[in-house]
């Protein structure tokens, strides 16, 4: 009975042995520049074709598989926007029963479910947190590109603070709409699901080859996973389709989104924004998307101070927002 | 009870006997059917078969995955994903639970996946009450899926075993829940003769999703997007699917009889003392315990009445019970469920019969009752009643069609 057999995936050594192999090819509609079809083709290139996938309703199911034009090349379900943990436990519970019994043969197959920020981390969040809780192989995947892409570009809990989307549009009177902090999913499901061996954050251009390595590491650990990826939206964020890559990474580099990964609670940063210097000014980042043009210097102060605090204050700095012990009186 | 139920005392057919309720020998039935994926989330009353099941495989009687879903939505889709790949899947719910997860529940009709699942009825909240409505499951009678009521014990277990034979079948392919009064049926004890493994292996084919099945060696995007350029075309494919089920059905049936016995002379519903009967009611569920009796009591006093206890409601028998109703002079239709607004203002059930009786020559009058709601009891004394109220319509014409409300304080 080998239900937690492990995979070896060799870690990928420089750009030029990427695998040329792809498993998501053409038939998609994506947009110019979009990150997200990148993190797809991404993070099926690293787990290779013994995989099943299911994908959530979002940018990356509608514009991702038309009928009939199907760019998986890999077994692919569409499954509902909340639905993609257990879509995952229904996947990998169904393959290791079948394994169990000899129904089908006794291998490894990868049981990969992907969704957006607002099918992650705001309706499917209890379905994901029941996935991390089982001991199933499984890999979640939320792609972030702060907002409901497929919709015209909606306001989701993750969401930087002070964007314009279509349901924060600054006016007359009010001129940030937009006044949720941004979710700390990942932070939030590593802290609450202490069994749970992998977590990472990653962003699929920057730096080269460090997203491609996450997800086969997730799938060389094994259990149930995940990893949310930080995905620059043209459309939604307002800026030329060319600077994607770019913008990936000033957004980790503002320290606005914090890089990293967690191995059986071990946390290790991939981009070490901790040091004030290896941290550009907020508005580095801020100031080349059209979301954040209403903002005024007084917004992108308190932007910056909120990082810093995520930086300087947390007792575990970008990933767990609480602030040390108090002393008992 | 009160069905005379013929079983097979074979022991090669039925291995032992056990005082079981409802939720219990719809355990067994999973675990006969040898099921591969369990998804479980607790609400009253459908929840103690998850009780059961949890045991039986705590005891090693059945070799499944058992998952504690975080919701009903999160259940019905781990079990869907569960059953694409080719991995025979059993859920179940109540009441709002059953509409938590509806969103799960459209989509894995849509995609064909022949799951089954349990409802024990309850009503809709609010107001919070345990107690049998119908209403829930009937929120899936349009959505494509199978759906039928049982109304003994020993049905609830041989109806899993049929479940997956109809829903299976790869000109069915589609989710069945197989409903069952909550309290009634769910929590009330019956002999019940259980199938012996070998007789089932004999009458349940392996799940065999075939060239739909989800697995490395079979790479096929299931579900993409589509609009308006295909879905007709693939809501048709339902449809036939959903004629195809009545033939199937039938089939079933006839290969359950000939393993079993002679079990189910008709498939779709139970006629009770109707041969010369003027006048019959119609319902759904557990009703037709006290149906039956009142009808009984009526025959004693010369009066020529009968029950119909209908057990599948999708696909709806309509040539077969439009046959048989037409031999009426007045048909009461019980709904232990409600329609507000619809025409006449009567219950589901009854709009279903008036459809299925239209194109008929001879028709009978139908009249309606709302009854039994929220787990009211309906006693013999109210079905004596509702005999009396159809007895007045065949002839009184301004009853015709009116919808009774029995057993509410007024």
């Amino acid at each position: 009975m080998a239900t937690q057999e492990m995979i070896t995936y060799d870690k990928i050594k420089g750009v030029h042995n990427i695998p040329l192999e792809e498993f998501y090819t053409s038939g998609h509609r994506t947009c110019q520049g979009c990150e997200s079809a990148t993190t797809m083709r991404g993070f099926i290139k690293a787990a290779g074709p013994r995989s099943i996938v299911t994908g959530s309703t979002g940018c990356m199911y509608v514009a991702n598989t038309s009928y009939m034009t199907t760019p998986w090349i890999v077994p692919w379900m569409h499954t509902q926007l909340g639905a993609s943990g257990s879509s995952a436990i229904g996947m990998a519970a169904g393959v290791r029963a079948l394994k169990r019994k000899g129904k089908i043969k006794d291998e490894h197959i990868n049981a990969i479910a992907f969704c957006g920020d607002l099918g992650g981390g705001d309706m499917g969040l209890s379905g994901i947190s029941g996935a991390l809780q089982t001991n199933y192989d499984l890999l979640i995947i939320m792609y972030d590109n702060e907002s409901a892409a497929n919709t015209d570009i909606q306001a989701t809990g993750l969401t930087t603070y002070g964007a314009q989307t279509t349901f924060t549009p600054p006016g007359k009177k009010t001129r940030i709409m937009q006044k949720r902090w941004k979710k700390n999913v990942a932070g939030m499901l590593a802290v609450g699901h202490p069994t749970c061996k992998y977590i990472a954050t990653a962003c699929a251009t920057y730096p080269p080859m460090d997203f491609l390595n996450k997800v086969r590491k997730a799938l060389a650990i094994g259990g149930p996973t995940f990893i949310h990826t930080y995905d620059p939206c043209p459309k939604g964020w307002d800026y030329h389709p060319r600077y994607s890559h770019e913008l990936g990474e000033l957004g980790i580099k503002s320290g606005l989104y914090p890089l990293y990964e967690i191995v059986e609670g071990q946390v290790t940063y991939t981009y070490d924004a901790r040091p004030k210097k290896s941290r550009i000014p907020v508005n580095d980042f801020l100031s080349k998307q059209g979301r954040f043009a209403h903002l005024i210097q007084e917004d992108i102060d308190y932007i910056q101070k909120m990082v810093n605090q995520m930086w300087d204050e947390w007792e575990i700095p970008g990933i767990a927002p609480l602030k040390g012990v108090l002393k008992s009186k | 009870m009160m069905t005379a139920e013929r079983v097979h005392t074979d022991r090669k057919v039925y291995e032992r006997e056990e005082l079981l309720n409802g939720c219990q020998a719809v355990a067994h039935g999973v675990r006969l059917a040898d099921v591969d994926v369990i998804s479980a989330y607790p609400i009253r009353p459908y929840t103690e078969v998850m009780d059961q099941l949890s045991r039986i495989i705590a005891d090693g009687e059945l070799d499944a995955e058992y998952i504690i879903a975080d919701s009903e939505h999160s259940q019905f889709e781990i079990a869907k994903h569960a059953s694409s790949v080719n991995a025979r899947a059993f859920a179940g719910s109540s009441g709002t639970g059953w509409c938590y997860g509806f969103e799960a529940l459209v989509v894995t009709a849509t995609d064909r996946l022949p799951v089954v699942y349990i409802v024990g009825n309850r009503a809709l909240d609010d107001p919070g009450a345990f107690g049998v409505e119908h209403n829930d499951a009937m929120a899936v009678r349009d959505m494509g899926w199978l759906l039928l009521w049982v109304t003994t014990p020993q049905e609830a277990l041989e109806h899993i075993l049929l479940a997956y034979r109809i829903a299976e079948d790869k000109r069915v392919r589609m989710p069945l829940a197989l409903a069952m009064d909550g309290a009634f049926l769910t929590h009330s004890q019956h002999i019940v003769k259980i199938p012996a493994k070998e007789a089932v292996k004999k009458f349940l084919p392996p799940y065999d999703l075939g060239a739909g099945r989800l697995h490395p060696d079979n790479p096929i995007s299931i579900a993409p997007q589509v609009n308006e350029d295909w879905v007709m075309e693939i809501r048709r494919q339902n449809w036939e699917a959903a004629k195809r089920a009545r033939g199937v059905i039938k089939e079933a049936y006839k290969e359950f009889n000939a393993i079993f016995g002679e079990r189910y002379s008709n498939p779709y519903f139970t006629e009770f003392m109707t041969e010369d009967a003027d006048v019959v009611l119609i319902g759904l569920g557990q009703i037709a315990a006290a149906g039956r009796t009142a009808a009984k009591r009526l025959r004693e006093k010369g009066q020529k009445v009968g029950y119909i206890g209908l057990r599948w409601f999708r696909p709806f028998p309509t040539l077969e019970l439009r046959e048989v109703l037409k031999r009426f002079k007045a048909v009461g239709v019980i709904d232990r469920d409600f329609a507000h607004g619809s025409p006449d203002d009567g219950g589901v059930l009854l709009h279903e019969i008036r459809s299925c009786l239209y194109p008929a020559k001879n028709r009978p009058a139908v009249t309606n009752f709302i009854t039994g709601l929220g787990g009211r009891d309906v006693s013999i004394d109210d079905c004596i009643k509702m005999f009396g109220i159809t007895q007045k319509a065949m002839t009184d014409e301004k009853l015709d069609d009116y919808v009774t409300w029995i057993g509410v304080r007024e």
